[in-house]
């Protein structure tokens, strides 16, 4: 019995079991708002959005529609793991939509408008994401101007910026900047055979390991090395890591940069394959930002739970697509995402809530115990 | 010029309600970033009695309609702020956001939803209301008073009222600088903290409202309002959680608001021949800079943000 407890305890297990919760609750929410709206599709439609590419019958489909959903992952999972590495050091980093924003005007301007091959395209795309990053950086350090507030107007700034800036390289004919295959095929990452694996899905390129491995990176930045142990000591409490030596502001800025980096990165490896297009009439900034949010909250707030909470919030976004528009709208997935998102706001006080109640049965047992003894 | 003064005022009166709103939460002692997505709900109820409202009601009886809906859904949506933040303890910022993605996904969800039912090739979310809105106006001279305007204006001096001359401000006041102090008199903080965030709903909620019929005669939900929010939000920083200042603030970051709906009416500006883009990201620019000019010496409540725990000492 004390083995199970002690598993019960672990932090891990702990986050695990309050992410599958908020999962859980989740979609039975959204069950609920599909039946509310039209109960005879809602078993259907809410086994559509969990199957997502098991919709399609074929094997190979279901491969390439499985690639589709990794393209798509690769983006989601920078843009979490830009949130949760501001969050470590404690900042919100709600910027993160405009940065995935700059990140795509950079590569695309880069690959459509200078003709530049893939790799300088995703490096300008890391260093606008930055670059945005550390202005909301530096106005925390220097101003003391709240970044939630700084960032979500940055966010607005960079998207009208974007859309006049890729309006120079869009097709004529349509909102769209122009395909990438037509202009510029260098500018497109390579697969380097990765696509055949996907039953010759050709947007599936490196950039979905490499995102991957950038989520390991992050992991022992932020775990293993003095740069993250003083970013955190920085998030932890400012003042302290000032009087330690460590220069806090500098760490701030810094931070941001970071962060803003890798959702310019998610945005070129994104961008960069082609598989969709820059409407440049965009009104909204793309939801990828806010989805990361989600993602780096229901991943525990760990780099590598994000890589599966990424792939969860993505699948059910891509399933979304799949309901029978006749009754439904795709945007019951952003629902499900964003009422996850609201869950996890009570996750502490399950976690608190979790360890009080072992608390009170190990009491309760040792207390028995006695009595056993006693008698 | 009438038409710069008129969306001035108009787009003053969202941001001196919502900003309001935000003001009492943060007075209280709860960030609400949420207000966002209370603007949405107010806009999804309002937009919705408008529809719904029975044909040859008179003026008056639309805006008690529509203003109670909106204020109604409004509040009842700040209660998910209310319980998470201040029962459960969870961090503010993030269920803040949830709220703000959770309403225009509702939002657009429930209108989609509701066109398609009534119209199975109709699967936008928009709403009209081009007949109901003349509910709201009076027409002086070519100004057209918007009776919103008299609300914001009330709600500026009932909100300073309150605030600095009744009981429950000072002691709502006290919750968000002290609430441990405040506790010790015997003042109930969870109470206080709830009275707050509901009065945000509530002008948050109207705002929403007053925004989307505001110039427009339809709204598309999926574009929910646009980081008007966030704007009332630099505008109450801007304004330094007080009433008085509040309403200057509103009245400068109006102004830029509604210069990008009719800088091609002055020949000064569209002689500049700007790209629209520029007036667009105006009042972002703007709130930028004055908020890197003003937040240095910020008297934001000392315990905002912070979750009351009664046993913490």
């Amino acid at each position: 019995m004390k083995q199970k407890n002690s598993i019960l305890r672990n932090k891990g297990v702990q986050s695990l079991l309050a992410s599958l919760l908020c999962i859980l609750i989740g979609l039975v929410i959204g069950y609920l708002v599909l039946l509310a709206i039209n109960p005879a599709g809602a078993k259907e439609a809410i086994f559509t959005i969990i199957k997502n590419f098991f919709y399609y019958p074929s094997g190979p489909a279901r491969m390439k529609y499985l690639g589709s959903t990794l393209v798509k992952t690769a983006p989601l999972l920078m843009c979490s793991l830009s949130v949760l590495f501001a969050y470590k050091v404690g900042l919100f980093n709600i910027g993160v939509a405009g940065q995935f924003v700059v990140g795509a005007g950079a590569s695309l301007y880069c690959a459509l408008g200078l003709q530049m091959p893939w790799f300088v395209c995703l490096i300008a795309a890391i260093l606008a994401g930055a670059l945005l990053g550390a202005i909301s950086g530096a106005l925390k350090a220097y101003r003391n101007v709240n970044e939630v507030i700084s960032c979500i107007m940055l966010n607005w700034i960079s998207l009208y910026l974007v859309n006049a800036l890729l309006s120079n390289v869009k097709e004529a004919a349509s909102p769209y900047t122009m395909t990438l295959s037509s202009t510029n095929p260098k500018a497109i990452i390579p697969s380097m055979g990765l696509g055949e694996f996907f039953a010759n899905n050709q947007y599936v390129t490196i950039a979905i390991p490499l995102t991957v491995i950038v989520a390991v990176l992050i992991w022992v930045l932020l775990e293993k090395t003095k740069l993250g142990y003083e970013l955190r000591a920085t998030g932890c409490n400012k003042f302290a890591a000032k009087y330690c030596g460590m220069q806090e502001k500098r760490n701030l800025i810094l931070t941001m940069a970071i962060a803003g980096g890798l959702a310019g990165l998610g945005a070129g490896a994104f961008f960069l394959t082609g598989f969709e297009q820059w409407q440049c009439t965009q009104s909204s900034v793309p939801a990828m930002g806010f989805n990361g949010i989600a993602a780096a909250f229901l991943g525990g707030l760990n780099p590598i739970g994000a890589i599966f909470s990424s792939y969860f919030i993505q699948h059910i976004t891509n399933g979304g697509a799949y309901v029978d528009k006749t009754m439904y709208s795709a945007q019951i997935s952003d629902l499900i995402s964003s009422l996850i998102i609201y869950l996890c706001g009570f996750v502490l006080f399950f976690k608190t809530a979790l360890t009080a109640w072992l608390d009170r049965r190990a009491e309760r047992r040792a207390a028995q115990e006695q009595k056993g003894e006693e008698k | 010029m009438l038409l710069l003064i008129q969306y001035t005022l108009i787009f003053a009166s969202v941001l001196i309600l919502v900003a309001l709103g935000g003001c009492f939460s943060e007075h209280s002692g709860v960030i609400n970033i949420g207000l966002e997505g209370i603007m949405v709900m107010g806009a999804l109820g309002g937009a919705l009695m408008m529809k719904f409202a029975p044909a040859g009601l008179p003026a008056i009886g639309m805006f008690v309609l529509v203003v109670l809906a909106a204020v109604c859904l409004g509040m009842l949506y700040s209660l998910l702020l209310a319980v998470a933040a201040i029962n459960f303890k969870a961090d503010q910022t993030l269920v803040g956001t949830a709220m703000n993605l959770l309403a225009t996904a509702a939002a657009t969800v429930f209108v989609k939803a509701m066109n398609t039912a009534a119209d199975s090739g109709n699967v936008s979310a928009t709403i009209q209301y081009i007949e109901q809105k003349k509910a709201f106006l009076v027409n002086i001279g070519g100004f057209e008073f918007n009776w919103f305007m008299l609300a914001a204006l009330v709600a500026l001096i009932c909100s300073w009222v309150v605030l600095y001359r009744t009981r429950f401000g000072l002691r709502l006041m006290a919750c968000g600088e002290h609430p441990q102090a405040a506790d010790s008199v015997g003042i109930n903080v969870y109470r206080m903290r709830y009275a707050g965030v509901l009065i945000s709903g509530f002008l948050g909620g109207l705002g929403g409202i007053v925004y989307i019929t505001a110039g427009v005669s339809e709204w598309k939900f999926e574009y929910g309002v646009a980081g008007f929010g966030f704007l009332a939000l630099a505008v109450m920083i801007f304004g330094q959680w007080k009433p008085t200042r509040i309403a200057l603030a509103a009245l400068l970051f109006g102004l830029f608001r509604a210069l990008g709906n009719v800088y091609t009416g002055f020949d000064l500006l569209k002689n500049l021949n700007l790209p629209s883009a520029v007036y667009n990201m105006l009042p972002y620019i703007v709130s930028l800079v004055v908020l890197a000019f003003t937040s240095q010496k910020s008297r934001a409540p000392k315990a905002e943000g912070i979750p009351y725990d009664k046993g913490q000492r």
